[in-house]
């Protein structure tokens, strides 16, 4: 066995299906990204409850438009037969606002993520992938092995990627794909009027509307967060190696 | 109930998929949605689809308590009365409003027996929804507010729709225009609402009469109400497709 040899034996070798799956998923997750920071431009505020506006308290305000705290408003009048909590006012501050696009970019590569991601979830299920790469072995799961590797992705010279998933990186994994993604998803929809009409209990467990974008966006940094460290994680086992495993890489699915 | 159905499930699908295919094939052909061919409209279109051939089309949007009900801005294109807001002024509302819309009317035509314009209390006649529900805008902000009117459906059903419709187009004395499906029309929701949190509507509102399409996004509510046309074909609205927005918006 020579050098070369030995060195392609360490790197993944990923599955087809796997690697389709992923490019699929990136793009389109890139696509959201983009499509989504241009639809929370419009309205850069966010709110916990059933419903919120600009006459309603926000939980905080992002700075991230001209629409932060434009403060472009006609004097209040209260609605006869209420308090006087509730008010109108007109608008008369011109708002950035490119949604026509956003919105429909963003629902365009919605669904891509969920056709690709039901299929991850099927074939993964189904293939063992879940169960033979994912899933943490029993005798991983001790508090001295989990130290040992969260140490070690501080090493300056960090172990190049073995052929296994390591127990942070497999955790890191299955939060991302069994939680964060669902999560996002169906926030996601529990903004649309005519799914939520059809499954109101989307409104309940995630608080109402203006909760569910919030916990859209929260998960949505989350997600990126995630997608930060993984480019560095890939950097810093050998960004060339592990990017050929993932696209081009050659496939040994045959024994 | 199933008389009142303007569409079935089944029809739905069928309508879709098949307008789906045609503009695969095609690439453009007219007069159902989508008429239009880049590839955010497509998304758009599969969007329609899908809701519509997987959602129930009875399903009532979440209605609140009293207590639920928030402020609610006005963020619309501008006041029809105000001679300043130039695009947006009509001479005619502004008249109107002056005589607190005693002379106005409705007019109801297009694919329907009996053409006809509607007075205030022609329309009250028809029938009365009271609903608490979120006004949901594609901004990202929602409101909650009660509002009463007039079902959709009483009234296309009062003109005599005919059975070859399949869209309804509204027009507003902002120049503004919406159009809905069948499904939207006569769902049990959309009303053709007076009265906002138990007054009559407030002018910047929509005063005198607006629809409310709870089951799409806050711009298909069309303010300022001039005049219903039923439609058999799709025609594009300039409000929304032609700027970029997509026509259905019911996420």
């Amino acid at each position: 066995m020579n050098q070369s040899q030995s060195e392609e034996i360490k790197a993944i070798r990923h599955k087809r299906w796997v690697k389709s799956t992923h490019f699929i998923i990136t793009l389109s997750f890139l696509a959201l990204t983009v499509s989504g920071f241009v639809i929370l431009m419009a309205h850069p505020r966010l709110y916990w409850g059933k419903a919120g506006n600009d006459l309603t308290p926000a939980l905080f305000e992002l700075p991230i438009s001209r629409n932060y705290h434009h403060g472009g408003w006609e004097q209040t009048t209260p609605f006869k037969h209420l308090t006087s909590s509730q008010v109108s006012a007109v608008r008369t501050y011109d708002i950035f606002n490119e949604n026509g696009w956003g919105r429909s970019t963003h629902f365009l590569a919605a669904w891509f993520l969920i056709a690709t991601g039901l299929i991850y979830f099927i074939v993964g299920f189904f293939s063992g992938h879940f169960r033979n790469n994912l899933a943490p072995r029993a005798r991983e799961f001790s508090l001295k092995l989990l130290w040992r590797d969260f140490v070690s992705h501080f090493r300056p010279q960090t172990r190049p990627a073995d052929t296994q998933y390591g127990l942070l990186q497999k955790i890191t994994y299955l939060w991302v794909i069994f939680f964060l993604f669902p999560v996002v998803i169906l926030t996601g929809f529990t903004m649309s009027p005519a799914i939520t009409a059809s499954y109101p209990f989307l409104l309940k467990i995630f608080f109402g509307h203006q909760s569910a974008r919030t916990i859209h966006f929260f998960a949505a940094v989350l997600l990126l967060l995630f997608l930060v460290l993984h480019i560095v994680m890939v950097i810093r086992t050998g960004f060339k190696r592990n990017i050929i495993a993932i696209t081009f890489g050659s496939n040994h699915e045959k024994k | 109930m199933k008389k009142n159905k303007p569409m079935t499930r089944r029809q739905a699908i069928f309508a879709g998929l098949t307008s789906a295919g045609a503009l695969l094939l095609s690439g453009c052909l007219k007069k159902a949605p989508p008429t239009y061919g880049n590839i955010l409209r497509m998304g758009d279109d599969l969007t329609y689809t899908a809701q519509r051939g997987l959602l129930s089309q009875r399903a009532l949007a979440m209605e609140y308590q009293k207590s639920d009900i928030t402020s609610f801005p006005v963020t619309d294109i501008g006041d029809p009365a105000d001679p300043k807001s130039k695009a947006v002024y009509s001479q005619e509302y502004h008249e109107l409003q002056a005589n607190n819309f005693k002379d106005w009317a409705l007019t109801v035509e297009g694919s329907v027996a009996k053409p006809a314009k509607y007075s205030m209390d022609a329309l009250k006649k028809l029938g009365e929804r009271t609903q608490i529900t979120r006004h949901t805008c594609e901004e990202g902000w929602s409101a909650i507010a009660e509002w009463t009117g007039v079902p959709l459906g009483a009234v296309l059903k009062d003109a005599g729709i005919l059975p070859a419709a399949r869209f309804v187009y509204f027009y507003g004395y902002d120049k503004y225009t919406e159009s809905i499906d069948m499904l939207d029309a006569f769902h049990p929701q959309t009303i053709l609402a007076h009265t906002m949190n138990g007054e009559d509507l407030p002018a910047r509102h929509g005063a005198p009469v607006r629809l409310r399409v709870e089951t799409q996004i806050g711009y298909k509510n069309i303010k300022y109400l001039q005049r219903i046309v039923v439609t058999e074909k799709f025609i594009e609205p300039d409000a929304d497709i032609s700027t970029g927005w997509s026509w259905y918006t019911g996420i």
